[in-house]
């Protein structure tokens, strides 16, 4: 195994990792502010991608694309927060569950009378669609590289939005003790708006950057959703760290189970019993990891609370 | 008085009575929602277009098409029917797009005596050890697709393949067939995740491998994120990319686009197969559908219910004699939309196989064009098991 494979599948773990990072924010600032489990989450990131095919579609301009996806699913985040979502944060959390579920299954089938039940196509903006040579013998494509690219734009403008801001003080004030910083007057229900649309917002650019490398179709989001969830509950739920560092890691075991287990099982076994075992082995690895480090830290690596 | 308008009543209905026959039943179960609902949409227009076709007739008789969505799931199929047998008393029955649900319902309409003729699905099953007369597999048995896209590989010259499918049953029979058709040994095989999104590791793996070609089983979703993927990595300047049918129809490559060009596949049918019933039969959808083109999801339906025309006509719309019904199923006696073909003793069909490669057609639209014959006449490897 050459070492420009290994270089080739780092940055795929980094890629990966920092993909399932920009829908992973959204879903932990959210439990982190709202202490709600928005399972539709995974449809905003669907809404921001079938928005996304069709602006550019129309408009031929990847730019766009993504900055009307951002603008239209964050205006449904707006509408399922007033309507939805305001009523749920005072019920428990099977309500809450039930309640978003329901979204998920209106979302599909919105979309299917919308764009019927067909995949949609969304091509790639054209000066990233080939691949670039980073070392000799390492082509990468360029494509990867932006999402690389915003992935960590995102992550480090969240940190300074956080760390950095007033409204940031606000979001940490809301989520460690809700009633105590209504009390200091901090006007919550305006707070968790902003954060539900700002969720939006980044799953919808999710959405958007893998449109041209992944099917856009019904139920793309529940697919994601579950990737994304074991992230945040490695991480911690609720912190945005937590977010970033799980996200990291179930792109890199992940790559790297699919990648090597297979030709290191051969060293061991026969090939037919490391052929049988390694992609069922691979395919459990981001579990196993999950499993792992929840025994040693029940609530996740980065624990929002206490 | 009174009586006496009862009886001018009664008489004015007897010859009703008398004269209308109870129309005849089929019963659709289509995929319309949950995993096959692309293909189901396009199945459903291949039905629909035969149906308007027939005027809403079968065989010249008074028919009715009972169409209800079960979303894919083998247990809302069962339920169906069920009560498309017992409530609604069909007469024959289509619809279902994954073998999971062929396998699920097919027992149940064969003990009930119901004719089952598959629009989509070929399971090995029903080629083999489970085989029935009930059953006609109008399509193609599951394997044939792969098996024809291994001999392509071989004829093309391939000698390192990688070849790639999810890691459940039908992509271990998918790959298998691959290997009986291609009979050299293949360089790698790599079983995926089912549902994978990411698909970076495995290209990695090809790029270091440096194959001829990638032969890949990646339905739906899978699929299209892997040519995606494939073609942006730059690695289709190197390597080709070979897939059944399904993996390149009409329906992926409207979600694909431009990647798709230069993609060989195998199928039994191509919507540019010259002769004259599927040239009007394309012509038809197209002018039907807003200038779709149709899949061969949508020429498989089409053929079912013009086979089932075919036997009721040919047994005068006397379906309730089943014996004669079965024997006229047989015969394939109707203008298939992929030429004539006859059934073997599993009722599956002995047909010819096709390769495909997606192209630019003068036009701009990207679509398959028929290349070239796999097989002259292709039967399954389980008819042997079947012993009725």
């Amino acid at each position: 195994m050459s070492t420009t494979l290994i270089a080739e599948q780092l940055l795929n773990g980094l890629q990966f990792g920092l993909m399932l990072f920009l829908i992973a924010a959204g879903l932990t600032l959210v439990f982190g502010i709202l202490d709600i489990l928005n399972v539709a989450h995974g449809s905003l990131y669907m809404a921001g991608a079938y928005v996304a095919a069709q602006t550019m579609q129309v408009t031929d301009s990847f730019l766009a694309a993504v900055i009307v996806a951002a603008v239209v699913t964050g205006a449904v985040g707006l509408v399922l927060e007033l309507v939805l979502i305001r009523r749920l944060v005072v019920r428990d959390h099977l309500a809450q569950v039930l309640g978003t579920f329901a979204i998920i299954l209106i979302a599909n089938d919105v979309v299917k009378m919308i764009w019927g039940p067909a995949p949609m196509m969304m091509s790639m903006p054209p000066a990233l669609s080939g691949p670039v040579q980073l070392l000799p013998e390492l082509l990468y494509p360029a494509y990867r590289l932006l999402i690389i690219a915003v992935g960590l734009a995102a992550a480090l403008g969240l940190y300074l939005f956080v760390t950095r801001t007033r409204a940031g003080v606000l979001v940490r004030a809301g989520a460690s003790n809700r009633q105590m910083a209504t009390l200091m007057g901090v006007r919550v229900p305006l707070l968790f708006l902003g954060v539900f649309v700002l969720g939006a917002m980044l799953a919808a650019l999710a959405g958007a950057l893998l449109g041209p490398v992944t099917a856009i179709q019904t139920g793309m989001g529940e697919q994601i959703l579950i990737l994304v969830l074991v992230c945040i509950v490695i991480g911690g739920i609720g912190s945005i760290r937590g977010a970033f560092v799980g996200a990291l890691l179930v792109g890199f075991v992940d790559t790297a189970g699919r990648a090597f287990l297979p030709a290191l099982l051969k060293l061991f076994f026969s090939p037919a019993v490391a052929s049988s075992v390694g992609p069922t082995l691979a395919a459990l690895s981001i579990y196993i990891l999950m499993a792992v480090v929840l025994v040693f830290r029940p609530s996740g690596l980065f624990p929002a609370r206490g | 008085m009174r009586l006496m308008r009862q009886l001018l009543v009664m008489a004015a209905l007897l010859p009703g009575l008398a004269f209308a026959q109870a129309p005849i039943k089929v019963g659709i179960a289509n995929d319309l929602s949950g995993p096959f609902a692309a293909l189901g949409a396009e199945a459903r227009d291949g039905f629909n277009l035969a149906i308007k076709q027939l005027g809403g007739k079968l065989g010249g008789k008074p028919a009715e098409f009972l169409q209800t969505d079960m979303g894919g799931n083998p247990d809302q199929a069962r339920q169906l029917v069920n009560r498309y047998i017992q409530r609604d008393k069909i007469d024959f029955f289509t619809g279902p797009i994954g073998s999971n649900v062929a396998l699920a319902v097919g027992p149940v309409l064969f003990a009930a005596k119901i004719p089952y003729l598959s629009n989509n699905p070929g399971p090995s099953q029903f080629a083999g050890a489970q085989c029935n007369d009930y059953w006609f597999g109008v399509s193609y048995q599951n394997d044939a697709f792969h098996e024809a896209a291994g001999k392509v590989a071989a004829d093309r010259g391939y000698k390192k393949m990688v070849i790639m499918a999810p890691d459940y049953p039908a992509g271990k029979d998918a790959l298998n067939g691959f290997k009986r058709g291609f009979k050299n040994a293949v360089g790698q095989e790599i079983y995926t995740k089912l549902g994978q999104i990411d698909y970076a590791a495995e290209l990695a793996q090809l790029r270091d491998a440096k194959p001829d070609a990638v032969y890949i089983f990646l339905p739906g979703g899978m699929g299209i994120n892997f040519i995606k993927q494939f073609v942006s990595a730059g690695l289709n300047q190197s390597i080709k990319l070979v897939g059944p049918g399904f993996s390149a129809d009409e329906d992926v490559i409207r979600a694909v686009g431009e990647p798709m060009l230069g993609m060989f596949n195998t199928a039994q049918w191509a919507h540019d197969l010259d002769n004259q019933q599927n040239k009007k039969f394309v012509e038809a959808f197209r002018k039907e559908y807003k200038n779709r083109t149709p899949s061969v999801y949508a020429a498989q339906a089409y053929d079912v219910i013009m086979a089932i025309d075919a036997a009721v006509k040919a047994t005068d719309g006397k379906v309730s004699d089943r014996a004669a019904v079965l024997v006229a199923l047989k015969k394939a006696d109707f203008a298939s939309v992929r030429g004539p073909f006859k059934y073997g003793a599993n009722n599956f069909p002995i047909q010819p196989y096709y390769v495909r490669v997606i192209e630019k057609a003068p036009d701009g639209q990207i679509t398959n064009k028929l290349v070239g014959k796999v097989f002259e006449s292709y039967q399954d490897v389980y008819v042997g098991e079947c012993k009725k």
